[in-house]
């Protein structure tokens, strides 16, 4: 069991694992995005208060929901590279960063689009809009962090420090509809008993999961493209097919240009 | 088919939430996807020059 649970701290591994599996998940993320853009657009009724309007719901909640859930992933990672000092959990957090900042800044954008037709504002400083900036801040934090820290061992260190320490502002996000008096309507569907229509629920499940599936696939290609840069001088890298191939045309390419340039000097 | 781009009158929230969706998504995918393939042309070269300097040590 652990022998099996270890080769998950093994970059090559993980490497062909992720490429593995990167095709399966992106094929089964653009059929749920489809099938729910399907229902939610076309299948699903109106809204009995909100009218055609309220179809937002169907790209608004799960960027809401993914933007919160990526950045739990980051932190839990961040927290496994501290404790057990795994780089590839590092890897993970680093590839998480960028796909919760774009799905923040999704939120931000379709509830604003949202919030001006139905409360007649584009934004106003709830305690639920206030936080999701935040989110995004803490985002845009931890990937300034990284960069702004030459010597990438303290770099990792450091961002995941400020992505553990932000972890504080996700129940503020979640409760913040509850504790603080606001525009923003309560919970729809993360409580025991959803107070949504089936018709208008399974299409926003499809959308939520395609969100999850589409963030599982840039993960996968994010954390490869980790793994190639901590591990380039690796001898398992250079003699990856897609390296090596890449490599020796290098090489002939050079031996041809080095033949060429010869025979220019001797003509 | 014109009432249903109209959403009921909300056509200008309803289209640009849509659309910004789909273009972060695929930016997500394109971006991700172009990184890999830079790097992984960047990891072959280091390779490649790491080798030729094996070999003129040898020679």
């Amino acid at each position: 069991m652990f022998k099996w649970l270890h080769r998950f701290g093994s970059a090559p591994f993980v490497y062909r694992l992720s490429g593995a599996l990167a095709p399966w998940v992106g094929s089964a993320c653009a059929v749920l995005l489809g099938v729910g853009l399907y229902l939610g657009l076309l299948v699903a009724p109106a809204d009995y208060e909100q009218g055609e309007s309220y179809r937002i719901i169907y790209v608004h909640v799960p960027a809401a929901i993914l933007s919160m859930f990526v950045y739990m992933v980051m932190a839990i990672s961040s927290a496994v590279f501290l404790i057990w000092r795994m780089k590839l959990a590092d890897a993970v957090a680093q590839a998480a960063a960028p796909i919760g900042a774009s799905f923040t800044f999704l939120a931000l954008v379709t509830g604003s689009l949202w919030g001006k037709p139905m409360w007649g504002t584009w934004w106003i400083w709830d305690g639920r809009l206030t936080s999701e900036l935040l989110l995004l801040f803490l985002y845009l934090g931890y990937i300034a962090l990284r960069a702004a820290i030459e010597q990438p061992q303290s770099a990792a260190r450091a961002a995941a420090v400020l992505a553990i320490v932000g972890v504080v502002n996700i129940p503020i996000i979640h409760y913040s509809v509850e504790w603080w008096s606001t525009l923003h309507q309560p919970a729809t569907i993360t409580k025991l008993k959803p107070s949504i229509h089936e018709s208008m629920a399974v299409p926003l499940r499809f959308m939520i999961f395609g969100f999850l599936f589409l963030f599982g696939y840039v993960l996968l290609i994010r954390l490869r493209t980790g793994i190639l840069q901590r591990e380039a001088r690796a001898s398992w890298v250079a003699q990856l097919p897609e390296i090596s191939r890449l490599t020796q045309s290098m090489e002939f390419q050079r031996a041809q240009l080095k033949t060429a340039q010869t025979e220019t000097k001797h003509g | 088919m014109a009432e249903f781009f109209n959403m009921g009158g909300y056509a200008a929230y309803v289209w640009p939430s849509f659309g910004i969706t789909l273009l972060v998504l695929c930016a997500n995918v394109w971006f991700a996807k172009n990184q890999l393939k830079r790097v992984t042309r960047e990891t072959a070269k280091r390779s490649a020059m790491t080798r030729a300097k094996k070999q003129s040590r040898t020679k």
